[in-house]
């Protein structure tokens, strides 16, 4: 149990994957202008990161493992990521429209996101078991959901405020996310 | 016969890259099926938030039409019998800016009016029947005819076709079944952010 919420803790704050590890920036800027989306953006790739950390987690003991091909990691994991993201594609337009419309070109674009197969490389690397690697992709994709909702929130105050004109729209973004990016630095060895 | 295959580096990678996407192809075939979406349902509700007076001001035949063209990407500001209300109620639906109503379209009426035959004029021509586009003139040939006022949505459509000119635009008499409280004006201060001014009004 004690295991578990270290990874958790781990994958949430220590090595949060956008701001510690600098990985799946492109949706941490471009989904972060509403709340609403980036919410909904948010549940799309946790959800996207534990079905696929339980599956790379499989192919990699199933098949790569038995047949020396540790090598093919990454192509097949990329493989395991776009099915699970188009899986998620279907199920997002048929259960929920409105988000569908919402998250328009950064659902399909979650394929792309480098957190993804970052957590599956890293999980594969790290010789976890099924529960760590499910749970670190877990982990991942709530430590994700956490700094693009914090941001997103940020970002909507800023959109209000009076900023210098040099400073303004993703200027002050940028600003903002390395001063986050700072303060989750600060969690190191807090385990 | 894993081994003998694991023997062949080669071999092993075509097969396990074939296999993968196999299985993967299988299950997406299946989710396909299985969470097929029928129409766009976007598409739905927009044509919900649309007044359904079908009278083609936005230069198409009907508001599903016209729905169907805004979620393919057309502007949402052709609906004068919408007015501004409607504007607004589809931009917050697709999460977009509300632009002001297009005036090329016609201009937003004050007050709802409805079309009313002055029967002893009338002719009996149908051509105003044939005009409507919610069927809510009654009547047949060489027979006075008369509108529905509960179904009538004031297009102004059956005006101009008829021949006598006996068709009228009054304005609904208002009693206590169409009386609701007015909306709030858009450009009071209703909230504090409101007193901000806006950065292109400082520009």
């Amino acid at each position: 149990m004690q295991e578990f919420a270290i990874i958790l803790v781990s994958s949430i704050l220590i090595n949060n994957y956008v701001l510690v590890q600098f990985l799946g920036l492109c949706p941490f800027m471009g989904v972060s202008k509403k709340l609403e989306s980036a919410i909904g953006m948010s549940a799309a790739t946790t959800f996207v990161l534990t079905l696929t950390a339980m599956a790379s987690y499989i192919v990699n003991e199933l098949v790569l493992m038995p047949l020396g091909l540790i090598y093919l990691r990454t192509i097949a994991f990329i493989l395991v990521i776009a099915a699970v993201v188009q899986f998620t594609k279907m199920f997002i337009e048929k259960t929920s429209p409105l988000l569908y419309r919402v998250l328009g070109v950064f659902l399909p674009l979650i394929t792309t996101n480098c957190a993804v197969l970052g957590v599956a490389l890293q999980n594969a690397s790290k010789d976890l078991n099924f529960m760590q690697s499910s749970l670190y992709g877990f982990g991942a994709g709530a430590g994700f959901s956490l700094v693009l909702v914090l941001f997103s929130a940020m970002r909507e105050r800023l959109a209000a405020a009076d900023i210098p004109q040099p400073f303004e729209g993703a200027a002050i973004a940028m600003i903002t996310a390395g001063l986050m990016s700072l303060a989750f630095m600060g969690f190191s060895g807090l385990v | 016969m894993i081994d003998a295959i694991a023997q062949q580096p080669m071999l092993a990678a075509l097969f396990a890259l074939v296999s993968l996407g196999i299985v993967f192809g299988g299950l997406l075939g299946f989710a396909a099926e299985k969470f097929k979406v029928k129409g766009d349902p976007i598409i739905e509700q927009i044509d919900n938030l649309l007044p359904q007076t079908q009278c083609g001001q936005c230069g198409f035949p009907g508001c599903r039409p016209y729905a169907q063209s805004i979620a393919d990407g057309d502007a949402i500001n052709k609906c004068p019998p919408g007015g501004q209300a409607t504007i607004n109620a589809i931009a917050n639906l697709l999460d977009v800016p509300a632009p002001a109503l297009d005036e090329e379209h016609g201009e937003e009426e004050e007050i709802k009016t409805i079309a009313y035959i002055r029967e002893d004029e009338c002719i009996g021509c149908t051509k105003c029947i044939q005009a409507c586009p919610v069927d809510a003139i009654l009547g047949a040939a060489k027979l006075m005819h008369t509108v529905i006022v509960s179904e009538c949505t004031g297009c102004d459509l059956c005006v101009e076709p008829c021949p006598v000119d006996c068709i009228d635009m009054l304005p609904v008499i208002q009693g206590i079944v169409q009386w609701h409280w007015p909306s709030p004006a858009s450009n009071i201060d209703l909230i504090a952010t409101s007193k901000i001014p806006r950065r292109e009004d400082a520009a």
